[in-house]
């Protein structure tokens, strides 16, 4: 056997969770190896205990046959592992040359790094000016930086985590091709993702991992989706129900809407028209807008007048407060800090977006016993598992959070309810319940925007689909019938298909 | 009024350098990443050391010594509280400030009245410590932007979690930035009581150790911005310690107010630049005043 | 070794456990500083701590204690509006002599006038100087962005130099045989500021403190914008979700800080002080830094937190006396306080393990 690295009954603990449990596997020269495992799996402790920057709490590890047991990432990476890493390990005010260097032992000097690097990244196709900023530089471009400080090492296995999240359909097949070119030279390459069809046909086996434990290593092209999402997740996905939807009348004009940008991505004449009952669904890769966009239609960001009107009523001077009295509701991507405050209990959550309307503030005096008993009227809605209405935020998992967030809105009663990433980071259970309290708010006649990056989520849930792109809105096509290379096609920004497709 | 150019730049030298040597030193911790407050507080327990040992030894080139070792020592403190201990920066910065402002005065008195060694001439009748603080600033830059320890510096303030992720040290390289800026502030100090007043006064430092932090922030983090600011602050105080002697018909109080109103300007003036300006984002360590925790 | 776990929430028992066992250590280090001086710690220690309340001097310095921590209290529950917030207004100190100086203006204007309205006209021109002198670092932040944190801090040097002139110049008693300083406004009836009850050391100072902590205790914790304070200092992005403007939050918390500030200068200088020196400033806007942290931002712990610095003021004035301990003892207390506040503050915020 050329197993390059081998895992042996590896156990890791934190206080409350068992991260890992007797996790054994191996990856062999030249194969792509995917780690296959919902969220909360134990996906990244399991990588991280690989490069050194977790130490395990029982098994073994060893690399070309040798024990291994790395203190840190230097360890790691003198031994040979390479990482990239999900949420990229940059430094944005640096240059590309001196990016690469800080992820090498011994960089050569600047000139000959420089030269290596452009050597290098023309041999995989991978383009990059190393004289550049990272700030100056698209998601695709800071992850080829990633790659090539990693290939820089001739490492013999290659951690990539979740790389695909940021990429465009097209630019994800050019990362398929660049990993297969390094596993026939016979680097080993562990490929974690959740993204069934991509691990199906891009990768030669898949360890599946279900809460810490490794429940088998198959042949993913020998399976269906299906059968790896039942492995995944252990039970039958539940299918969420679609039906007693009927899109009426306009409740949500956008038009003309452009920001200034300043650190985030400028949107430019942003304009959409949502029908009560339906669910529009905006796509695109993270960083072209998501955020500003969900910032300026909550209030958070001022606009110009005429450009956002709720039934009529121009809101584009208001602020989130005067909007939320309005019946424009929103909740933002990040659960912490953002749609919520770790510190606060959820009694005191419920504050920051209901006040108004649930009645909890009158003349500007807090009503306590009215928070808690509405925060208590959401964790029983909507499931949220908790000890109670005091606990603190920060205390729930990802995805009961969630489930409060989203509850907390979707009381509220809105007109429009604006969402951002609904179930990132959310087990399937709860991402499940999620989806289908949107579809029942659109069933029960609100107008919904689900902004996310989750392809899959948005066909699921969207009559129509829109792609956004540095800051620029694609005209609205209809979900039915769209297929994932013209959605790649969109999210790539080549608005040209659209004037062709446009249905009457 | 005679104002003669050349001796007001020898005087302005003289009144930039302990600015100088303060703010090279912040500059260094804040682009580890870390914003300590607590400069005057290094600076005034400098000034004493450094005043104890010179007058005790004669020699105030030891008195600079125990000036750096004694900012060092300070700084410690604040290390181990941000670093371990995770307090708020800058809540741990003033207090930082606040303790070196009594402990300055309690150990002080003894040491009122009497009167330092004298300094040594330098190359053109300037002495030693204005030419080491000016060749510091091309060394520190070099180091920042040349050097393999300074990448990790600037890699650490940054972006500490990357930083971490690569293996680095982040709380060792912030701790030794600490320590290197309380060394310089507390030599900063030490100029001040043997070099500029030549004896030692409560509270003598009188808010140098603020305008240096304002310094780095005009500097937008540079060094050579540093030299800039710290001989503008040396203009303004010459000039008007000149009008002052002159005997301008503007009320001595008044006068003195001008470094810290010019502070109060070039500060206003730099911000607005950054908010208004074409640059886009900000000069300043992405991570800067951030606190660091790994799990493992 | 050992390793820290982030806690969701600060648990009430370490939030009132650890500024007593900050008060403690300062104690205990302190002694051990005053015995390596040669001097008896415990000695010392209770001089500083038990007699002024209970020596044999304590009819003398019992007043003194409500004397200062009047203005320390009165100021501190400004400031923890805005460090609740993450706004630093640490220029209480050059705010507290502005505001000291125009009440006094008021008076020296209207000397020798008898009227009812002059203490009042005082106090309004007091608030008014110290709030316009918060103004400034706020207005510099929201129109620029510039560091509230320096400029206020600069300020209070240029607030000391104002004070000096005012005492040189404009304000000096023209029949003061021409020493510096003003009129001594507590032989001016109409804008003194005497004690409430004689000897009491209550003047109306303290129970301006009194209703500040009253008003800051009600906003904090039943109004919606003490909600908006706290969520502006824990998450400032979950605020503007909400819908708070942060410059209005600035405006506002350096504003009433400011005000609250000029108030304690203005009764000191209607009381105690009773003229405007070159010295005027007597380092009340730093200490009140402390005694905002160490009663935890929190007008209870506010209240306790004055009273005990205060002690410390009037016991160091003592050890000076009784034991010839230096003057500035009581300012390395004072910082030794917050440093093991700050380092103990580690055990609200985490779970200390040992690490297995």
């Amino acid at each position: 056997m050329s197993n390059v690295f081998r895992a042996e009954g590896l156990g890791k603990t934190y206080p409350g969770v068992r991260a890992n449990d007797d996790v054994s596997f191996a990856v062999e020269a030249g194969e792509i190896h995917a780690l296959l495992g919902e969220n909360g799996a134990g996906k990244s402790t399991l990588v991280k205990m690989i490069y050194g920057l977790v130490r395990p709490d029982e098994g073994q590890m060893a690399l070309l046959g040798a024990p291994y047991a790395p203190h840190d990432p230097r360890a790691a990476r003198a031994a040979g592992v390479a990482m990239v890493f999900q949420h990229f390990s940059l430094f944005d005010a640096m240059t590309v040359a001196e990016n690469v260097a800080l992820g090498m032992e011994n960089p050569p000097p600047q000139p000959e790094l420089s030269r290596r690097i452009a050597d290098l990244s023309q041999g995989y196709g991978l383009p990059l000016n190393p004289a550049r900023r990272i700030a100056a530089l698209s998601a695709g471009e800071r992850q080829r930086v990633e790659i090539l400080r990693c290939l820089l090492q001739n490492p013999r296995l290659l951690i990539m985590d979740e790389p695909t999240s940021v990429l465009t359909p097209q630019e994800a097949e050019i990362l398929f091709a660049t990993l297969r070119q390094l596993a026939e030279a016979g680097t080993a390459i562990l490929y974690i993702s959740h993204k069934l069809e991509e691990i199906r046909s891009h990768c030669d086996r898949a360890t599946i991992l279900r809460q810490g434990k490794v429940v088998g290593t198959v042949d993913p092209r020998a399976h269906s989706a299906r059968e790896l999402a039942a492995m995944m997740v252990g039970a039958e996905m539940r299918l969420v129900d679609r039906s007693g939807r009927k899109p009426a009348a306009p409740v949500l004009q956008v038009r003309g809407l452009s920001t200034a940008g300043g650190e985030g991505v400028a949107l430019k004449e942003v304009a959409l028209t949502l029908r009560s009952g339906e669910i529009l669904g905006i796509g695109g890769v993270a960083g072209n807008g998501q955020e500003e966009l969900l910032s300026a239609l909550s209030g958070e960001t001022p606009t110009a007048p005429g450009t956002i009107a709720l039934e009529g009523r121009d809101l584009s001077r208001a602020g989130p407060e005067a909007r939320r009295r309005a019946g424009l509701l929103a909740a933002p991507e990040d659960r912490l800090g953002h749609a919520a405050v770790p510190e606060f209990s959820l009694a005191e959550n419920t504050l920051l977006t209901a006040g108004a309307r649930q009645n909890l503030i009158r003349r500007g005096l807090i009503d306590r016993k009215a928070a808690t008993d509405f925060a208590q009227q959401v964790i029983r809605a909507f499931d949220v598992r908790t000890p109670g209405p005091d606990t603190a935020a920060g205390a729930l998992s990802g995805g009961n959070l969630q489930k409060f967030v989203i509850g907390r809105e979707v009381l509220g009663r809105p007109r429009v309810l604006v969402v951002n990433q609904p179930t990132w980071g959310v087990d399937a259970g709860a991402a499940a319940a999620i989806r289908q309290a949107l579809l029942d708010l659109a069933a029960q006649g609100a107008g919904l925007i689900v902004i996310s990056q989750d392809l899959d989520e948005l066909l699921e849930l969207s009559d129509r689909f829109c792609a956004l792109n540095q800051g620029r809105l694609s005209a609205p096509r209809p979900t039915e019938g769209l297929t994932i290379e013209e959605i790649g096609l969109m999210l790539g920004g080549a608005h040209g298909m659209e004037v062709a497709h446009v249905p009457a | 009024m005679m104002i003669d150019p050349l001796s007001v730049f020898i005087l302005l030298l003289g009144a930039a350098t302990p600015i100088l040597f303060a703010a090279l030193g912040e500059l260094v911790v804040e682009r580890a990443g870390v914003l300590n407050l607590g400069v005057e507080g290094m600076m005034i327990t400098g000034a004493l050391a450094g005043f104890a040992a010179a007058h005790a030894s004669g020699s105030p080139a030891l008195g600079f010594i125990a000036a750096a070792v004694a900012g060092a020592a300070l700084s410690m403190t604040f290390a181990a509280l941000t670093q371990f201990l995770l307090s708020n920066q800058v809540a741990t910065g003033l207090a930082l400030t606040l303790f070196g402002l009594g402990l300055t005065a309690m150990f002080g008195k003894p040491y009122e009245g009497m009167k330092a060694p004298a300094m040594m001439p330098g190359p053109l009748g300037l002495n030693w410590m204005i030419w080491l603080g000016i060749a510091l600033v091309p060394v520190v830059w070099w180091f920042l932007s040349r050097t393999r320890p300074g990448l990790i510096l600037r890699a650490v303030g940054e972006n500490h979690d990357a930083a971490h992720g690569l293996g680095y040290p982040v709380r060792r390289v912030r701790i030794l930035a600490i320590g290197f800026g309380g060394a310089l502030a507390g030599m900063g100090g030490a100029y001040i009581s043997i070099a500029t007043v030549l004896q030692w006064t409560e509270g003598m430092t009188a808010g140098a150790g603020w305008i240096a932090l304002a310094i780095v922030v005009f500097a937008q983090w540079n060094p050579w911005g540093v030299l800039a600011g710290a001989w503008l602050f040396g203009g303004v105080t010459v000039l008007q310690l000149r009008l002052q002697a002159a005997g301008v018909a503007v009320p001595v109080q008044l006068l003195s107010m001008a470094p810290y109103l010019a502070t109060i300007i070039v500060l206003v003036l730099i911000s607005a630049r950054q908010k208004f300006g074409r640059s886009g984002g900000g000069a300043a360590p992405a991570s800067l005043g951030r606190p660091f925790h790994a799990l493992k | 070794m050992f390793r820290l776990e982030p806690r969701a929430s600060a648990p009430l028992l370490w939030q009132v456990a650890t500024p007593v066992l900050a008060v403690l250590a300062t104690m205990i280090v302190g002694g051990c500083l005053f015995a390596a001086m040669g001097f008896d710690p415990v000695a010392a220690i209770r001089t500083i701590f038990w007699d002024p309340l209970f020596g044999p001097t304590a009819a003398y310095s019992r007043p003194q204690l409500l004397v200062k921590a009047g203005p320390l209290i009165l100021i501190a529950s400004g400031l923890a509006l805005g460090f609740r917030a993450g706004i630093w207004n640490i220029g209480a100190e050059g705010q507290y002599i502005i505001g000291a100086i125009c009440g006094a203006a008021v008076a020296l204007a209207a000397y020798p006038m008898d009227a009812f309205w002059i203490f009042p006209a005082m106090i309004l021109a007091g608030a008014a100087g110290g709030w316009a002198w918060g103004m400034v670092p706020a207005v510099l932040r929201n129109w620029f962005g510039a560091s509230e944190i320096l400029v206020s801090l600069m300020l209070v040097y240029v607030a000391q130099r104002i004070a000096a002139w005012m005492a040189f110049g404009p304000m000096k008693n023209p029949e003061g045989f021409n020493f510096p300083g003003s009129r001594n406004l507590q032989q001016y009836e109409a804008a003194s500021n005497p004690d409430l009850i004689a000897n009491s050391g209550l003047h109306w100072g303290g129970v301006a403190a009194v209703l500040a902590l009253a008003a800051t205790w009600f906003v904090m914790s039943r109004h919606v914008l003490g909600f908006h304070i706290r969520t502006a200092g824990a998450a400032p992005r979950a605020a503007r979700f909400a819908g708070v403007r942060p410059e209005r939050l600035v405006a506002l918390c350096l504003g009433v800080s400011g005000a609250l500030a000029g108030l304690a200068g203005l009764f000191e200088v209607a009381g105690p002080a009773g003229q405007i020196t070159e010295s005027f400033g007597s380092g009340y806007g730093f200490t009140a830094i402390i005694v905002a942290f160490l009663g935890r931002l929190h007008p209870l712990g506010i209240l306790l937190a004055g009273l005990l610095l205060a002690l410390t003021y009037i016991g160091g004035e003592l050890a000076q006396m009784m034991l010839n301990l230096p003057a500035a003892t009581v300012q390395v207390f004072q910082g030794m306080l917050l440093f093991f506040l700050l380092g103990f503050d580690i055990l609200t915020r985490y779970r200390i393990r040992r690490r297995a």
